[in-house]
């Protein structure tokens, strides 16, 4: 994109006053570099939402946003239902509540490179991933809706999980307001399967190592140090969020229409908060929330039972999952008033500061943990969420490095065969069932990581506490 | 410009279209129905380049205002039935009247060794969603799909 479109309000601040049909401002947060890089979708799709009824203080887009669906992918819009505000499917996406988990293994990189062959080889056996893998657990009726209505405690309680997860999950992992009811029984045939199973695309089970610590004391308190390795999941509600995304998308654009709402783009689909289908898409939605949360938590409990294999006296502890596909009803303190309001982050994450209510104990004082996923064979990062973001974007950061190169240019580009090759010699261990897989998701078909997180760091939405490394990455 | 695998057939043929996070299918042929069967061999194209056999054959229905949801209606069902099924698509044909669509599938499960499944198609878009005839009347028909 040209800067020039944009005020420059600081180094990482972009602003577009509002103009034709935009209620506020749209505000991008990134660098000059960043924001070149940026598909003018991006300013075309962060406008566009500044239109939506409802919509309180910006349109915002994060460091890493590019071309999405209605809703940029790095695009954060807060609504409010007593001033019309609306609920979109596209503005939470097709994959509801993908996330990232990150546990801690208490082992150092010796301690890996010593198995990491046969580690590698086990977790791929052992964590169904890709087109054509098969789960080993299967829903009938009752259950799937106790998983619905559960997340992770559900998970748990059916021995695949620890309790003492639940604190270092979102929602402490279970959604409220869940309603399976709202849940068609084709979504919930997608997912009969489906559980405990990784998907495709830019989904990933990594082991990594802590190759940098930016900040010693959050560091500390998050339980890193140079050299631990930790286990990394990253994914999301799987067959059912996809069938309820698309299922809503069609619903919405109809009810937008019969809501007046104008829709520049039919993406943009979204529904009234304060209506029966909105109503109904946040039962589903939250529903999906709370699968993709489960599935977290088994996949976890999957990670555990191959590492107790190899360390039987280790354990791995969870220091978070938080998800990046979502609407949230959060309070916000809005022109020094305190409302409720339905945050959607779209390929974003939630990154509350200090103090913040929804933390628990141990990690109150610091913030919440803010993971972000790098792509194979580059590296990952911990942030911690700062004061300033609530102010800056409603207590939202980055989620992940971003393409920078569509899947049809990576593959005209590199050879899955040749990368899995590089990234060998380079001691990172691929293992997916595609090479093709692995040349679309290639490493240079991604922005650089580190410049987003920076970026993000200087806007105030998030600080970096430590750089990751992988040694082993299972693709779906 | 044309995908290495597609089908060199007079009009009928598809091709993917570059979209930054996903990508993109087209079908083009002599009618709507034709264009119709080749994105969704673009659609299986997503998820492998091996011949698919034909030895399954479902059948699917779906109804929508006008002809561009119609197509994504179209795609979607093809999803839904890869994904509870696990199965691949290889053959394709539609019958399209009026606002409703029937199509039958032939295919075969998924082989994960024979068919390398790159990824997995979550749902098709509106986005750059087009079907159109042009000016020499060959007809295209497509959209994004979210991978």
């Amino acid at each position: 994109m040209d800067p020039a479109r944009f005020t420059r309000i600081d180094e990482t601040t972009w602003r577009v006053e509002p103009h034709g049909a935009m209620r506020v401002p749209a505000i991008i947060y990134a660098d000059e570099n960043l924001i070149r890089d940026m598909d003018d979708k991006v300013y075309e799709q962060a406008t566009n939402v500044a239109t939506l009824p409802g919509i309180v203080q910006a349109s915002y887009a994060m460091p890493d946003a590019h071309w999405g669906y209605g809703f940029p992918i790095g695009g954060v819009a807060a609504f409010d239902p007593d001033r019309g505000g609306v609920i979109s499917a596209g503005g939470v996406g097709f994959d509801i509540s993908c996330g990232v988990r990150t546990m801690l293994t208490g082992l150092k990189i010796a301690d890996i490179l010593t198995v990491q062959k046969s580690l590698a080889d086990s977790l791929f056996r052992q964590i169904p991933a890709g087109v054509g893998s098969k789960g080993a657990i299967t829903l009938d009726a009752i259950d799937m809706d106790a998983m619905l209505t559960g997340g992770a405690h559900w998970a748990i309680e059916r021995g695949w999980g620890e309790a003492r997860d639940l604190e270092r999950i979102e929602e402490h992992g279970r959604m409220a307001g869940a309603e399976p009811g709202c849940v068609s029984e084709r979504a919930k045939e997608r997912q009969r399967r489906e559980m405990g199973t990784l998907g495709s695309g830019n989904h990933y089970l990594e082991i990594q190592a802590i190759a940098e610590i930016f900040d010693t004391n959050v560091a500390a308190v998050f339980g890193l140090e140079l050299d631990d390795v930790v286990v990394t999941i990253h994914c999301g509600s799987r067959g059912l969020g996809h069938q309820i995304g698309t299922e809503f998308l069609k619903e919405m654009v109809v009810v937008a229409e019969a809501s007046g709402i104008k829709l520049p783009d039919r993406e943009l689909a979204c529904a009234p908060i304060n209506s029966e289908v909105g109503q109904r898409y946040l039962g589903a939605m939250r529903a999906a929330i709370n699968c993709a949360l489960a599935n977290r938590e088994i996949l976890g409990h999957y990670a555990r039972r191959v590492f107790a294999h190899f360390f039987p006296d280790r354990d791995l502890r969870l220091l978070f999952d938080v998800s990046h596909n979502t609407c949230k009803t959060e309070p916000h303190v809005v022109a020094g008033k305190r409302r409720d309001l339905f945050v959607h982050r779209k390929g974003a994450t939630r990154a509350f500061g200090p103090g913040h209510e929804s933390l628990p104990e141990a990690l109150r004082a610091t913030g919440q943990p803010v993971l972000i996923g790098g792509s194979m064979g580059t590296c990952s990062y911990i942030l911690v969420g700062d004061a300033t973001g609530e102010q800056k974007a409603f207590s939202s950061a980055c989620h992940g490095a971003g393409r920078a190169m569509s899947r049809h240019a990576a593959l005209k580009q590199w050879s899955g065969r040749k990368i899995v090759d590089d990234l060998a010699a380079q001691g990172i261990l691929i293992r997916s069932p595609s090479t093709r897989g692995v040349a679309e998701e290639a490493p240079g078909a991604y922005k650089d990581v580190g410049a987003v997180v920076v970026a993000g760091e200087h806007a105030g939405l998030a600080r970096r506490v430590a750089r990751l490394r992988p040694l082993i990455c299972i693709k779906g | 410009m044309s995908h290495t695998a597609a089908s060199v057939a007079s009009k009928a043929r598809w091709e993917h279209f570059p979209h930054d996070a996903d990508v993109g299918v087209r079908g083009f042929g002599a009618t709507a129905v034709e264009a119709f069967e080749q994105a969704a061999q673009a659609l299986t194209a997503v998820v492998t380049q091996t011949p698919v056999e034909s030895k399954a054959r479902v059948e699917v229905n779906c109804e929508a205002p006008d002809i561009e949801l119609l197509f994504v209606e179209w795609l979607n069902a093809i999803i839904y039935e890869m994904a509870v099924r696990g199965m691949l698509f290889g053959r394709f044909a539609v019958r399209i009247e009026g606002q409703r669509l029937k199509g039958t599938l032939w295919g075969e499960p998924v082989d994960v060794k024979r068919h390398a499944p790159a990824c997995e198609p979550k749902g098709a878009t509106y986005t750059a969603l087009k079907v159109a005839a042009d000016n020499a009347g060959i007809w295209s028909a497509a959209c994004v799909v979210d991978v």
